[in-house]
């Protein structure tokens, strides 16, 4: 009942100032001002052009040193200090392109607004301006190319031999994460072993699987180059992690990687930001579903001590899950061939898993 | 002035399809059309302008149900927590216990993007002012084909009923977001989007990428071919500059998202493998292996990213010829203009990887594309500089079209320099699908791109219907639109810096992302506000249709051709002879000239008095 009303009272507005529209238009045309070609509205918008010039900047200044301690997520990599710097210098740089142009644009359309009698400028090119001002912008621009393709360079080159080396897949809607072991060498996995126990489809005929661990979070040492394969086994997620500066997506059938180094502990950010609940997250930054927004990772950047002391504790996938290799020795020499799957899964399927 | 012209029959005789109507045209009143039956002459009409205000009206029912999907959506960001209980009558299902349904809102995404990008301002913009501008300003009867002119519009139309049918699907529709990314959109085990509806969206795009070519070997053949007697290419308005580029790389770039749907399709429904690979989902490992998620982005933005470009260089030319008339100026630097359309378009081909960044590309090849698509923001910057000086020392008069051209200056700067950023492949690492990218495009294509169609309509309203817009009803959606804009996008940078992740139902799961939930909720309020201000727009022009103030041949004293035809053109164009162009389009405020502007059409045989020394050989 209250809906119907309002609505009523909306129609009636929407009439009332439908009338009101009308009435305007017959008043003008009755007292001639609609027949004159540029009447004092040109005068009103010209100075609204330049109001919103002053106010408008002036509001776009103070919102934004306003917000300016909330919009940079705290850094915690080598490699994330150098990005910071070079996103701020050009936004420094866009920042006085912007002010000028911007000044220039509005301050114009102020100052040469019509005026009777007054005769435009006929001005209808001027090639040494015109090259001035193509070649000072691929001046900076080229400087621009030069300084992001040395940085892309460095965060895309190579990861250091001696890196820790963890794996990260997405699925819909979590992460799973797993750690090469002792042996430091990632096990052979096979999407078609897939099954509730075994979420990565470990191939346990590959002896460097045996080792490995599943974890229920990233921990990774402080100061030390980690490389991060990343995987996905069935649409297309991204692994972000905003305080890293970290992305990469993660491709069914196509492995690919990241590296950085951790310079901040989980601990000491916590001390610094005093927010004793702070985490590192890792976020899905490629749609991949109902659950998109919800796929969450906790990092936990160690002293390095500390996550020798985690690696020890973890307990390797073979031998939390004996079945499944029970299993997988049984059919030993054929695990490739598809038609086994079946026969496996059906088997591991059938036990509960605690550990997962 | 016409006497020494030569007949048409000269003119465009060659031309076989156009011929009879020249012939027809030529020696009979305009009112001889009324015999034609309406079902010819408003339906299935051949007539460019007739079609015109068909992709026009129904690209204006698109933007206002995209508006109404950002609304939506902008409802669930700004109050992740409250009760949508109330929209049910609407969305009926798609509200589960007062919530909406999160894979309902990545449909809402999806279509937002899909509607806007394609149905709005491809369709609705290019399509509307390529086939109304097109033969007026050159000089011709009509499109090369009107046949085929009929017929992209009747293919954008079935398209658009697909689509729309799509809405109400029971699955819902696509919902993979607008750039449909397998292996996402080619499952339904993924998101029921991907049933159903991505079948209709591929069946839609096929049809609306026939429309689009159709439309495109019309507009370029036209321009080519169909110019009126003197009309170089060097006399052609920036207006049917960038048609005509526009045209050529839709022409080009289309197919391409067409041979990405076909593979997509096959995947879908044949089995095949292109884009998929290694796959375990919904407890079952599928059989496909060998194809790449990556070769899918390769093909889509192929097409995606010259289609930014094609979505905002028609309001680039649009915007230049609005500047010049309203500040009665000559465009500056008309050389230069056409020389940053051309690289703009010859660089929007070998920039799409920028999009890929990271998505496990070669990083060597991410180097490659970054310095592209640096270079790009040069010819962008020289439009600019060109459209300062423009105003410069003009005599600058506000019609709602020039508010509105200003306004695309602002926000093509304001957007554009962003760019730069996400250009960086370094710093795009940070910044890739954050709410930083959609600030960038939504100023520098899509508002911005909005507002060259505002500015287009306004000011060639009176051509198309005969009378004016409403002045300052126009005004009040100016203001209201471009404060509106503002106060969305700047704020969503801040948001965007911060690392919120574009696509997200609700950021209320992340420590990282809980900072911003009231800037959210002023951007929604912003965002709620500028739409309905829209509505004053959709109010005053169809006002305007029937009881708006009538209008003159040339109400902006402006030089182009379409304004040497009678108010209210009929098929043909001009009743009599198609006249002959002398000069460039921007002859305004000559010195020495009796008026500040001198039309084309104008020998400079009857401007002695502001020729310039070269002009005086062609007098």
């Amino acid at each position: 009942m209250i809906a119907l009303g309002i609505f009523l009272l909306l129609l009636l507005l929407l009439v009332v100032f439908g009338l009101l529209f009308r009435i305007q238009i017959l008043t003008s045309i009755f007292s001639g001002s609609s027949r004159r070609e540029i009447g004092t509205s040109n005068r009103v918008n010209a100075i609204l052009m330049m109001a919103f010039l002053v106010l408008g900047g002036a509001w776009f200044a103070y919102s934004f040193v306003d917000n300016y301690g909330k919009m940079n997520p705290p850094i915690a990599s080598v490699h994330g200090h150098a990005m910071e710097r070079m996103f701020w210098v050009t936004m420094a740089i866009l920042g006085i392109v912007f002010t000028l142009t911007q000044i220039l644009l509005f301050f114009y359309a102020y100052k040469y607004q019509h005026q009777e009698g007054r005769r435009a400028f006929f001005y209808s090119h001027n090639n040494k301006i015109e090259i001035v001002w193509t070649i000072i912008p691929a001046i900076v621009m080229a400087g621009l190319v030069f300084a992001g393709w040395k940085e892309w360079s460095k965060i895309t080159g190579p990861a250091p031999k001696d890196s820790v080396v963890l794996e990260v897949m997405g699925k819909q809607f979590n992460w799973l994460v797993r750690y090469p072991g002792r042996d430091q060498k990632l096990g052979v996995v096979n999407y078609r072993l897939i099954d509730a126990t075994n979420e990565f489809g470990f191939d346990l005929n590959d002896k460097s699987g045996l080792d490995d661990f599943v974890a229920g979070e990233v921990h990774v040492p402080k100061g030390h180059p980690v490389l991060l394969k990343i995987r996905s086994r069935d649409v297309l997620h991204a692994v972000y992690m905003p305080h890293f500066r970290v992305q990469m997506y993660a491709v069914p059938g196509m492995p690919t990687k990241f590296w950085f180094t951790p310079t901040v502990t989980t601990d000491e950010m916590r001390a610094k930001l005093g927010n004793p609940k702070f985490n590192y997250e890792l976020a899905c930054n490629q749609i991949c579903g109902r659950g998109h927004f919800a796929m969450k990772l906790n990092i936990v950047v160690d002293e390095p001590a500390d996550y020798v002391a985690w690696f020890a504790a973890q307990k390797s996938f073979s031998e939390q899950n004996p079945d499944v290799l029970a299993n997988l020795k049984q059919k030993s020499g054929n695990l490739v061939e598809t038609e086994v799957v079946p026969a496996a899964t059906a088997a591991v399927g059938a036990q509960p898993n605690p550990a997962l | 002035m016409a006497a020494n012209i030569p007949t048409n029959a000269q003119v465009q005789g060659g031309i076989g399809t156009a011929a009879p109507h020249i012939g027809h045209d030529a020696h009979h009143d305009e009112h001889e059309h009324h015999d034609q039956h309406w079902l010819f002459k408003y339906v299935f009409s051949q007539d460019h302008k007739v079609i015109a205000k068909q992709f026009l009206i129904t690209g204006i029912f698109w933007a206002i149900l995209g508006g109404t999907l950002s609304s939506l959506f902008r409802l669930q960001l700004g109050w992740p927590e409250s009760t949508m209980e109330w929209l049910t009558p609407f969305l009926g299902k798609w509200i589960e216990a007062g919530k909406l349904n999160p894979e309902f809102y990545l449909a809402l995404v999806t279509m937002h993007g899909t509607i806007m990008v394609f149905f709005v301002l491809t369709a609705g913009l290019s399509g509307t002012f390529s086939n109304f501008l097109i033969p007026l300003q050159v000089g011709a009867r009509d499109m090369a084909s009107g046949f085929m002119n009929m017929l992209s519009y009747w293919f954008f139309f079935l398209s658009s009923i697909i689509m729309f049918t799509s809405l109400f699907l029971e699955t819902g529709p696509a919902s993979a977001g607008w750039t449909i990314y397998p292996p996402l959109s080619a499952l339904p085990q993924a998101i029921p989007g991907s049933g159903a509806g991505m079948t209709m969206w591929l069946v839609s795009m096929a049809l609306f990428i026939i429309s689009q070519l159709l439309g495109g070997v019309n507009y370029i053949t036209t321009v080519i071919n169909l110019r009126t007697r003197g009309m170089s290419m060097s006399k052609l308005p920036l207006t049917i500059w960038s048609f005509f580029l526009t045209a050529i790389l839709g022409l080009l770039s289309f197919p391409v998202l067409f041979s990405a749907a076909l593979l997509l399709i096959f995947d879908r429904s044949f089995g095949t493998s292109f884009f998929l690979s290694d796959i375990y989902i919904a407890g079952q490992a599928l059989p496909n292996v060998g194809g790449s998620p990556i070769l899918f982005q390769h093909l889509f933005w192929f097409l995606g990213h010259p289609e930014v470009y094609i979505v905002i260089m028609p309001a680039m030319g649009m915007v230049s010829e609005i500047l010049a008339t309203n500040s009665r100026k000559p465009i500056f630097g008309y050389r230069a203009m056409i020389g940053s359309l051309m690289g703009i378009s010859l660089l929007s081909f070998v920039v799409w990887a920028h999009h890929m960044f990271i998505t496990g590309m070669n990083p060597f090849l991410g180097s490659v594309f970054m310095f592209l698509t640096l270079i790009i923001a040069v010819p962008s910057a020289v439009k600019t500089f060109n459209w300062l000086a423009t105003l410069w020392r003009g005599n600058i008069r506000f019609t709602t079209a020039m508010m509105f051209s200003i306004g695309f200056v602002s926000l093509f700067i304001s957007g554009g320099l962003t760019g730069i950023i996400l250009g960086n492949a370094a710093l795009d690492i940070q910044m890739h699908n954050t709410y930083f990218v959609v600030a960038h495009f939504h100023l520098v294509m899509g508002s911005s791109a909005f507002f060259g169609l505002f500015a287009g309509v306004y000011h060639w309203f009176p051509k198309m219907f005969g009378r004016h817009m409403d002045e300052k009803l126009g005004y009040i959606h100016f203001w209201l639109t471009f404060l509106g804009v503002y106060l969305v996008f700047l704020p969503m940078h801040y948001v965007g810096i911060a690392g919120f992740p574009r696509r997200y139902y609700a950021w209320t799961g992340f420590d990282t992302f809980s900072q911003f939930a009231d800037l959210n909720k002023f951007i929604s309020v912003a965002a709620i506000l500028a739409f309905f201000a829209q509505f004053v727009f959709i109010i005053n022009f169809f006002y305007s249709i029937f009881r708006g103030r009538r209008a003159t041949e040339n109400p902006w004293n402006s030089t182009t051709l379409e304004w040497t035809t009678p108010v209210s053109p009929g098929h043909g164009n001009w009743p009599g002879e198609i006249p002959a162009v002398y000069r460039w389009p921007y002859d305004y405020s000559k010195p020495g000239a009796a008026e500040d502007f001198i039309p084309q059409n104008v020998p400079y045989s009857q401007t002695q008095s502001s020729n310039l020394p070269y002009e005086r050989d062609m007098e």
